[in-house]
This record gives structure tokens, sequence and C-alpha cells, in this order.
């Protein structure tokens, strides 16, 4: 029961931070119907910035959590301006082009993101200074048991405050509305005297300033940042979107908690599930094998990035509005 | 031949089959004259060649159905992997290439199909990121079937795998024919430039062709096109099938050529390659689309062996890494493309039109 409390846990964290970024695909999707495929680089920007304030100030005896509050209020900026500038060139241009080619453009850009990241840092993984001491907090009375972690506490109360915030932004102020009404229909929400280039792009910047603490917070819990990480990373956030409803605020916050819990227990399982040996009563040569490796399985915990496309493949088949999503109609 | 290749229809038939008559005699010669530059140049064609095919069975998908498919390396990999697998000391089993080129092309179209089937009736933009998904999962069991039963050699990949061999005859070793002497890279070249050319011919009788009309009408209105009796889904199926055979074919050749493979060949870059290929030089135009493929696999290596000497000379050493100039060129050039002339260097027929109308 440990295991699956413990992967419970790994899963929320990790959970949380798919949320941050699924909220930053489905809001740009709500806003202008259109996957922000480069979304992914702007979460390795941010964790790669933050790298290097971290860098920088792990000499300074300023307090750990200074730090990493400078360095991520450093990534945000420099990921909001990718985020508009993303926005202002490849989409802007491409509004009212067929829909195959801002998705083009933005994997253009997501490549020369990624090869301008190599070159700035490095092409080696980056290791993050650890400036915050990990501690290790016991759930349950099992000195063994599982546990949870200051970064996993920091990281899960602070997507809480963003997504808060966030929700308080879009249904509580003026801007908010004035996003809500340009996803309905962008021509009305004009003649209503919106400035709709405006919203869009704030809307981008948002949601690259999500993706640059999402960044800080990947970088700090797995302790590495590399100029490819974004790519998986997006990957899965897109899924969590689409598998909450895309274009849908609550759907992307369900959909991305569900796939990190999904991946945890997933990755945590899959090689008790397809234990080979459980078979050993029907043939013989596996039985031989089991007794030199008991632990014999079809699928392993290398596997787990496999989960997340799973998942996305199974909701476009199932239900591809999502879990939350109204259906969309099939704008071809 | 001049109606088939649907050449110059206006101007003298005589003019156009003397002109494909020299352009079989220079691509005849060739590798005679790269060669005499060094065999390095002629490995390059060939693998030139090689992208030209891929890019063409993409460009059914991509350019004449309209149908964005990311993950396009992996039927390329399924294709690589069945004939690694049945002609090497891996499982000890050595097919001849005749038989296990149809079967690789069977195997990614089976692929093509599994994939197809759930994806094709979503939109435009999911089927994009689900084909990517593929691509990733793909590489991921590649690299991971080696557990508990060695299937693909996991990360070391595959080696020593036979060349293609007719009878006695190999494509690896050289050889004197009629007193010419040729390598193996030059033979390989020969067959390349065959299966090039046969799916050159094989794409432009399928664009002028019922099916090829109906992946035009998909790719500008899909509602259109149900609305006029075709079958849309069968349709994009049969699409993404026929790229995916495409894909199979190509792999299969290039694990014969290179001898060995890895899940390291078959990762997400080369697809974006394959197509900004298309993209730059022209979804949907098949001639284009050779042309981009061409510029695509030869700037990086003329780059390659410009820009580390030339900044070694500036600067007394490597600053940029060629690689990264070579992603940088195709970044740059998926963008600039879209934004400047979305109908690629050389736009098929159609766009044109469709631009010049509006121009009008």
């Amino acid at each position: 029961m440990d295991i699956f409390l413990q992967q419970l846990v790994n899963g929320l964290t990790l959970g949380s931070v798919y949320a941050i970024v699924a909220l930053g695909y489905t809001m740009v999707y709500g806003i202008v119907q259109l996957i922000n495929f480069a979304h992914g680089e702007v979460v390795m920007i941010g964790a790669m910035v933050a790298y290097t304030v971290i860098s920088m100030l792990a000499a300074t005896h300023l307090p750990p959590l200074a730090i990493v509050t400078i360095a991520t209020l450093a990534a945000i900026p420099v990921c909001m301006t990718v985020g508009y500038l993303l926005e202002r060139v490849a989409y802007r241009p491409l509004r009212r082009a067929p829909r195959l080619a801002p998705l083009i453009t933005a994997i253009g850009l997501s490549i020369i993101l990624q090869n301008l990241a190599l070159l700035i840092w490095s092409r080696a993984p980056l290791p993050y200074p650890q400036v915050i001491t990990t501690v290790s907090y016991s759930l349950t009375s099992h000195p063994n048991g599982a546990t949870i972690t200051n970064v996993q506490v920091a990281i899960l109360v602070m997507s809480a405050l963003m997504m808060t915030g966030l929700m308080l932004l879009i249904y509580r102020t003026k801007l908010g509305v004035a996003m809500r009404a340009t996803a309905q229909n962008q021509s009305v929400a004009g003649l209503m005297g919106i400035d709709i280039n405006r919203v869009i792009a704030i809307t981008f910047a948002i949601g690259a300033g999500l993706a640059a603490v999402a960044g800080v917070m990947v970088g700090s819990y797995y302790g590495v940042a590399h100029y490819q990480m974004g790519f998986i990373l997006g990957l899965k956030a897109f899924s969590a979107a689409v598998l909450g409803g895309i274009g849908n605020m609550a759907g992307a916050m369900l959909g991305g908690l569900l796939l990190g819990i999904i991946e945890a227990l997933g990755a945590g399982y899959v090689g008790d599930l397809t234990n080979l040996c459980q078979l050993s009563h029907w043939f013989g040569a596996i039985a031989e094998r089991c007794q030199t490796n008991p632990n014999l399985a079809l699928f392993g915990s290398n596997y787990q990035d496999v989960f997340a496309f799973l998942v996305l493949i199974a909701v476009l088949v199932f239900r591809p509005s999502g879990l939350l999503g109204e259906r969309v109609a099939d704008r071809a | 031949m001049t109606a088939l290749l649907n050449l110059n229809r206006r101007r003298d038939p005589r003019l156009a089959w003397a002109g494909l008559a020299v352009m079989a005699i220079a691509l005849l010669v060739l590798p005679f004259a790269l060669a005499g530059i060094g065999t390095a140049w002629v490995r390059i064609t060939n693998l030139a060649i090689l992208y030209c095919f891929l890019a063409l069975g993409l460009n059914i998908v991509v350019g004449f159905a309209g149908l964005l498919d990311l993950g396009y390396i992996a039927f390329y990999a399924v294709g690589a992997y069945v004939y690694a697998l049945l002609a090497s000391p891996h499982f000890n089993v050595h097919l001849p290439f005749w038989v296990i080129l149809p079967i690789g092309a069977a195997f990614a179209c089976l692929f093509g199909v599994l994939l197809g089937t759930p994806t094709l009736k979503l939109r435009g933009d999911y089927l994009a990121i689900v084909t990517l998904g593929f691509g990733e999962i793909i590489r991921i069991f590649l690299n991971n079937l080696s557990q508990p039963v060695n299937i693909t050699n996991g990360a070391q990949g595959v080696y020593m795998i036979d060349p293609f061999r007719i009878g006695s005859f190999s494509f690896a070793k050289p050889e004197v024919i009629a007193g010419l002497s040729f390598s193996g890279p030059v033979k390989y070249y020969y067959i390349l430039l065959a299966f090039l050319v046969a799916s050159i011919v094989i794409n432009l009788r399928l664009q002028d062709s019922r099916i090829g009309r109906a992946w035009e009408a998909i790719r500008e209105d899909e509602v259109a096109a149900r609305a006029m009796g075709i079958n849309t889904r069968n349709m994009k199926l049969l699409a993404f099938a026929m790229g995916a055979s495409f894909g199979g074919i190509a792999g299969g050749m290039f694990s014969a050529i290179q001898g060995f493979i890895s899940p390291e060949s078959f990762i997400l870059v080369e697809s974006i390659m394959v197509l900004s290929m298309v993209v730059l030089g022209g979804m949907g135009n098949v001639f284009g689309v050779v042309l981009g493929a061409l510029l695509l696999s030869y700037i990086p290596e003329v780059l390659r062996y410009t820009v580390g000497p030339v900044q070694r000379a500036m600067f007394g050493r490597t600053l940029i890494d060629p690689e990264v100039i070579r992603m940088l060129l195709f970044g740059f050039a998926l963008v600039l493309m879209m934004l400047f002339r979305p109908a690629g260097i050389w736009p098929s027929a159609l766009r044109k039109r469709e631009l010049e109308s509006k121009a009008a």
C-alpha cells in the first residue's frame, strides 16, 4: 500500500506541473483554436534561465528560498517575451491561413528555440544546483513508509496558488471578460471595442509565464535541465489538456493531475501487472527463467513515457471532447 | 512518356523527350563524376536519393491528402527494423531483399492503418500531435524491446545487416563490369535511382488519378468532398497507408545501405527534417518535393565541410556546431516558407493557380 501512496504523491506533484503547462495550451486553444506547438520549449527556456540565475546566486549567502524566488521572477519575463514573440511571428500573420500553416511555423520555431538554447547553454544536461536541501516527511507511521519532500509540497502549493490566481484573473477581472469574449467570438468581441490582438498576445504571455514557473518546478524536482526537455513535457501536458477537454480551464487542471497519477501508478505497477512469472504454470520456459529472475516482466517502468500517449489516443478515440469539454464541431 | 510525366504539354514533345534523355544520361554518369571528387559524395548522394524517396512518401500524406504526419519516421523505423531482423545474424535469418522489402512495406502499411483508423477522424492538428506521440512510442519500444525477449537488441541496435544481393551479385562489393569499376556505393546509387524514378512515376500517376483528385478534394474542403460522395475516411486511410508503405521501403533500403541501425536513427528530428523537405520544396508538387529533399540533404553536407574550417580559420576553434546550423536552417526554412511562400519553392500548379486567382 505504501508504494501506492508514494506513487500517488509523486503523481500528484508531477501532475500539478502538467496541469500548469496544460493551462497554457488550453488558454491559447480556447482563444485562437490553435495548438501552440512551441509551448513545451517555453517551459524549457524557463528552466534554463532559472538554472543560470540559481547558479549565479548559489555562491552568495542569500536564503535558498530567496534564490529560487529570484530565479523564478527572472524566468517569467523572459518566457513571457518568448511567448509574445511566438504569437507575433508564428501565429498572428497566419491567423487566417489554413490550419497547417501556423502548426508548421510553430514546429520551426520550436526547433529554433531548442537550438538557440543549445548554443546559449549546453548540449549536456545541466545539473540544477541544490540550493534547497531536500527534507522528507513521513506520511505514515511506518518508518520506511511513503514520504513527501519539501520540494513536492512547494510544487503542490505553488501550483494551487497559480491556478487560483488564474481563475480569479479569468472570471473576476476586466481582462478576463475580454479574454472570454474573444474566445467566444472574435469579430463580435472586436466590435464591442476589445483590442483582439492585444488580448491574444496577453493570453500567450500569461500561458508563457505559467510555463516559466513550471520550468523552474520541473528543473528543481528532477534536478536537471536539458535543451530537449520541453518536447516530451509539452506533449504530455498537451495530452493532459486533451484529457480534460481542450479549451476548458478546469479540464486542463483535472487532466494534468489525472495524467500525473496515471503515469506514476502506471510506472509503479506495470512491472507487476505484466509479470510473466504468473504464467509459470503454463509455460515451462518461463518458469525456468523466473527462477533466476522473479521480476521477469513484459514491460518495465522504462515504458513510463508511453502512458501519456496511450491516454491521449484513448481519449481521442473514445471521447474526443475530453472529460469536461463540450463537443467541438469538426472544423477541418 | 511526356503525357505520363505531364511535362510541357504545349511545347514540342520532341524537345521534352530530348530533355529527358539528357537528364537520364547525366544521372547515369553522375556517380562516376562524384566518385572523382570523393566516394563520400557518392554516399551522400545515395542518402539524398533515399530522402527524396522518403519525402515523396510523406508528400502523399501531407501534400496530397493534407494530413500532417509528424511521426512519419516511425514507419521508416518499422521498415528498417523488419529488414534488419530478417537479414542479419541477430536472428540468423538471411532472406533476400526483394522478399523483405515488400514485407517491410506491408508491416509499415499495417502500422499506418493501425494508427490511422482511430485518429483519422480527428482534426488536422490533433492528428499531428497523435502521430508525433506515435513516433515516440515506436522509438521507446525499439529501445526497450530487448527485455524479456531480445527482439530489437535495444539501444545497441542491430548490426552486420546484409546488403542487397541478387544471387552472388552483392551491392556492397566493388566490381569491374565491362571495363568500368563499380564501387559499392555506385551500385547502390543505380538501384536507389531506379526506386526513386519508380516512386516519382507512381506519385505523378497517383496525383492525376481518381484517388489523387479525391485527396485533393479532401485537402481543400473535407465537408464538400464528403458531399460529393467521396468516402473521406477510407481515402485518408489509403493516403496514410500508402505513405507508410513508402516509408517502410525506404527504411529497408536504409538498413541495407548502412549495415547498422539503432533507435537513434529514428528520432523526431528526422521526421521534422523530412517534413521540412516537403514544405520547402512545395507540398503536393512531386518535383518540388524532390528539389526540397535534395536541397536539405546537400546543404548540411556542404555546411559540414565549410562551416567548421571557416570558423577554425577565423576564430581558432569551432564556435557553432554544424549540426546546430543544420537544425537552425530547418527551423528557419519552415518558418520563413510558411510566412512568405506557403506554397513552397516550386509550388504545385493548383496551389499556384489559387494564389494567382487571389492576387487577381
